[in-house]
């Protein structure tokens, strides 16, 4: 065999070689260098992760600016972050999370059981934050398996959002909103304008001036909506509230097939053979994304909806001029319960293997002071998770219903998403049974009685898996005290 | 082996070495710890637990499993072949000498260059239902009722696959090179003989680009079993009812939003033997049909 000259110039290939395979195999790593842990003059950096950005993210960064000037040992630094729930999950299963996230209350039970989370009841105890600070139901939502693992930031309720102008000209008095589900039906077949040909010629008519055989034959065409059960269509899964159902019995059992359920089932059923499968779809293709002037609600065309307290942000936004009010939504059986909410919470969690989980309390123990909730939820426009607002709070918020919501969150009505692990996907199988419901494809029975069976297979599974794993969970839970306090300052990392 | 021969082993391997390196840490090791994330319960937050089979057991009786996998065939059953007609004939028209011959390739072409997500969102608003560029165009043909194509479970799957066609410009692109490659003689001496342009596709075209078919039929299998990005983007969790909900987002859903690394971890193998099946009995029925020029 000839040598080639280049194979003789030993030096220069196995040099070159030898570099590159020593890059790649430090690649990984010197890519990514450790996160500094301190600022040059020494004071320790916490990383915060939130999905907020616009002014609701201009809200957190002044209390994050104001934190970070009032003391001089930690340095928060906020990084806005999409997905959050996936990037969290996936940060934290590779052992290089933030020190602070912020998350939702419904995120809580599946995070906490599968040990992604630090439990706070420590820190909190040691900090003298207690139930009492807070309205009951968002300190509740924070704990799980009796231990806890968040603290709020920004609150939400829902109420019923109506259009008043087009209250007055259906005829209805703006200032008697529905009292039951029944007088909301009736009311939104008054405010529900369609279009269709008599007798060759195209008129618009409200739904009741419908002739019967009208009615029947469904041969029209929808152009304003007194409700929709599927706009916004957030919360479909949850609408069984409204009728006294429960979607689980609060521990090993999922109730899908509860009288309840099936009624609000059957609410969504009506809705498809009153106004005609069709012609909801090709109504619903109409809208425009929710953050829009498209959005149905804010173009006037649904004039009832369910929404939150942010809603005001978008109507002030979109529709600036639009006459609206805000009323408790009712519910199924007035002499029962008069009317249902729904509760959830953006909240601060603290991961698990955090680098500086003391420090990142500081920081959310700050968040919890009056001051700094008002400051944040002012920005954000919502309404205070604490259960003392300065006397102007309310005076001051842009929101002229904030009040309504507040007390919407401090009643017994207060409902919230189950508290289960497996939500995300029980959510998704009762919008797949919705579907097939308002298709008038399934009966609403039998598609409850598929989602239970599934559900509750899953449910078993996952019950199987925790009392595998409680009894190492809860002691590491308990004894969070001893490694939350040999948390060396310096960030070495906790395991 | 002389030391020689040894020193020029070390040498090559040291050349390969970042690929094998690479390969060995972001392919091989993925592949082999899903197998057994595969045979675990696992949830990527805790510890993985052996379960055996359970999770292969678990999809004989998932009724969703079995919805994905019959929408994503039926839509490899409608995309592939269309697809491969559709990217044949317009490389064969585009072969043709016309004017502007460059300038229709180019157009062809683009659509292949657009972000996926761009061209769903651009294509969430053309199938819109009410003002929608294709049934705006439908209803002035005359169709009053047009499909809600993306909100009605029966047409959200001819929509997809209708889009698909949009993006055939890479196929048409292979195809065209294959075209330029069949000799001229052949199709002289056909004119000699007085052969039509069809018969002279069927028996020397087609025959002479049998390769470069085979190749994107192989190529479609594995695609179209995949298809994940469009049917993500515009119909999230599957569309109205699961209508198209494809295996590649359902192995998605399980893993992200379900947590059930595991159990989609034992869908990916299901999809990998699935299509290593499917590339099997292309392959075996189509022996006979290709012709290599050299062979």
């Amino acid at each position: 065999m000839t040598r080639t000259p280049t194979t003789e110039r030993r030096g220069g290939p196995r040099a070159t070689l030898l570099g590159m395979m020593v890059l790649l195999a430090v690649g990984p790593s010197g890519c990514a260098p450790p996160q500094q842990d301190r600022t040059d003059d020494g004071r320790v950096i916490v990383q915060y992760w939130e999905k907020w950005t616009g002014f609701e993210g201009e809200a957190m960064q002044g209390v994050v600016d104001r934190f970070n000037a009032s003391q001089n040992e930690i340095v928060v630094k906020k990084l806005t972050i999409s997905q959050i729930d996936q990037k969290l999950m996936l940060s934290t299963a590779g052992g290089n999370p933030p020190d602070v996230a912020g998350i939702w209350t419904h995120a809580i039970p599946d995070f906490s059981e599968k040990g992604a989370l630090t439990p706070l009841d420590q820190m909190a105890a040691e900090a003298g934050i207690t139930r009492d600070d807070y309205i009951p139901v968002f300190w509740d939502l924070c704990r799980h398996r009796g231990f806890l693992w968040a603290l709020p930031t920004t609150p939400a309720s829902t109420a019923l959002h109506y259009n008043r102008r087009l209250f007055r000209e259906a005829g209805l008095d703006p200032d008697a909103p529905p009292q039951s589900l029944a007088e909301l039906d009736r009311m939104a077949e008054q405010l529900t304008i369609v279009s269709l040909l008599r007798d060759g010629q195209p008129v618009q008519v409200r739904y009741p001036d419908l002739t019967e055989q009208e009615k029947a034959a469904i041969e029209f065409k929808i152009v304003q909506m007194g409700h929709l059960p599927q706009e916004p269509g957030w919360w479909m899964a949850t609408w069984p509230y409204w009728f006294g159902g429960r979607l689980w019995d609060g521990d090993r059992t999922i109730t899908a097939e509860s009288p309840g359920v099936i009624a609000a089932f059957e609410w969504f059923e009506g809705y498809a053979r009153k106004y005609g499968v069709e012609n909801l779809r090709s109504f619903g293709a109409s809208f425009g994304n929710f953050s829009s002037p498209q959005n149905p609600f804010l173009s006037e065309r649904v004039a009832m909806e369910l929404q939150g307290e942010w809603m005001y942000n978008f109507i002030d936004k979109f529709a600036p001029h639009m006459e609206w009010d805000v009323a408790p939504f009712p519910a199924q059986h007035p002499d029962k319960k008069g009317f249902v909410t729904l509760i959830e919470s953006d909240v601060l969690v603290i991961p698990k293997g955090a680098r500086h989980p003391r420090e990142a309390f500081a920081f959310i123990r700050y968040v919890q002071s009056q001051a700094a909730m008002e400051q944040l939820n002012l920005g954000q426009k919502k309404f205070s998770p604490l259960s003392h607002v300065s006397p102007t709070f309310v005076a001051e918020h842009p929101n002229p219903h904030i009040a309504t919501f507040i007390q919407l969150a401090q009643s017994a009505n207060a409902c919230y998403m189950p508290r289960l692990s497996i939500w995300s996907e029980y959510k998704d199988e009762m919008q797949a049974a919705i579907d097939q419901t308002l298709a008038l494809d399934t009966e609403p029975r039998v598609a409850l009685a598929a989602v239970q069976k599934r559900l509750q297979r899953r449910l078993d599974r996952i019950m199987r898996r925790w009392d595998l794993v409680r009894e190492k969970r809860v002691k590491e839970w308990s004894n969070y005290d001893t490694w939350g306090t040999t948390q060396p300052a310096n960030g070495t990392r906790l395991r | 082996m002389t030391r020689g021969e040894r020193h020029n082993l070390r040498t090559g391997l040291a050349f390969v070495s970042p690929w094998i390196i690479g390969f060995l840490t972001f392919t091989l090791y993925p592949v082999g710890v899903s197998l057994y994330y595969s045979l675990c319960d696992y949830d990527v937050l805790s510890t993985p637990i052996w379960v055996g089979a359970l999770n292969y057991r678990d999809m004989l009786t998932d009724e969703i499993f079995w919805k994905s996998l019959r929408n994503t065939f039926y839509f490899a059953a409608f995309s592939l072949p269309l697809g491969m007609v559709v990217s044949l004939l317009t490389a064969i028209l585009l072969n043709q000498s016309i004017k502007g011959r460059s300038l229709f390739r180019a157009i062809f072409f683009i659509p292949s260059l657009v972000p996926v997500v761009a061209g769903a969102m651009v294509w969430i608003w053309i199938l819109n239902g009410n003002f929608g560029l294709l049934n705006h165009a439908l209803r002035q043909l005359g169709i009053t009722h047009p499909p809600q194509w993306l909100s009605d479970p029966a047409w959200t799957k001819p929509s997809l696959i209708l889009m698909s066609l949009w993006g055939v410009g890479n196929t048409v692109v292979i195809y065209l090179a294959a075209l330029q490659d069949v000799p001229r003689s052949l199709y002289e001496s056909a004119d000699i003989d007085g052969a039509s342009s069809i018969r002279k596709l069927w028996n020397i075209t087609i025959p002479l680009i049998s390769p470069v078919i085979y190749f994107n039929l192989i190529m479609g299998i594995i695609g179209s079993l995949q298809v994940f990005a469009q049917p993500f983007v515009m119909l999230g969790g599957g569309g109205p009812n699961r209508s198209a909900l494809f295996y590649a987002v359902y192995i998605y859903q399980n893993a992200f939003d379900y947590r059930l690394m595991g159990y989609a971890c034992a869908m990916a193998w299901v999809l990998f033997l699935i299509v290593l099946l499917l590339t099997w009995i292309a392959t075996r029925s189509t022996r006979h049909l290709i012709y290599y020029a050299g062979e």
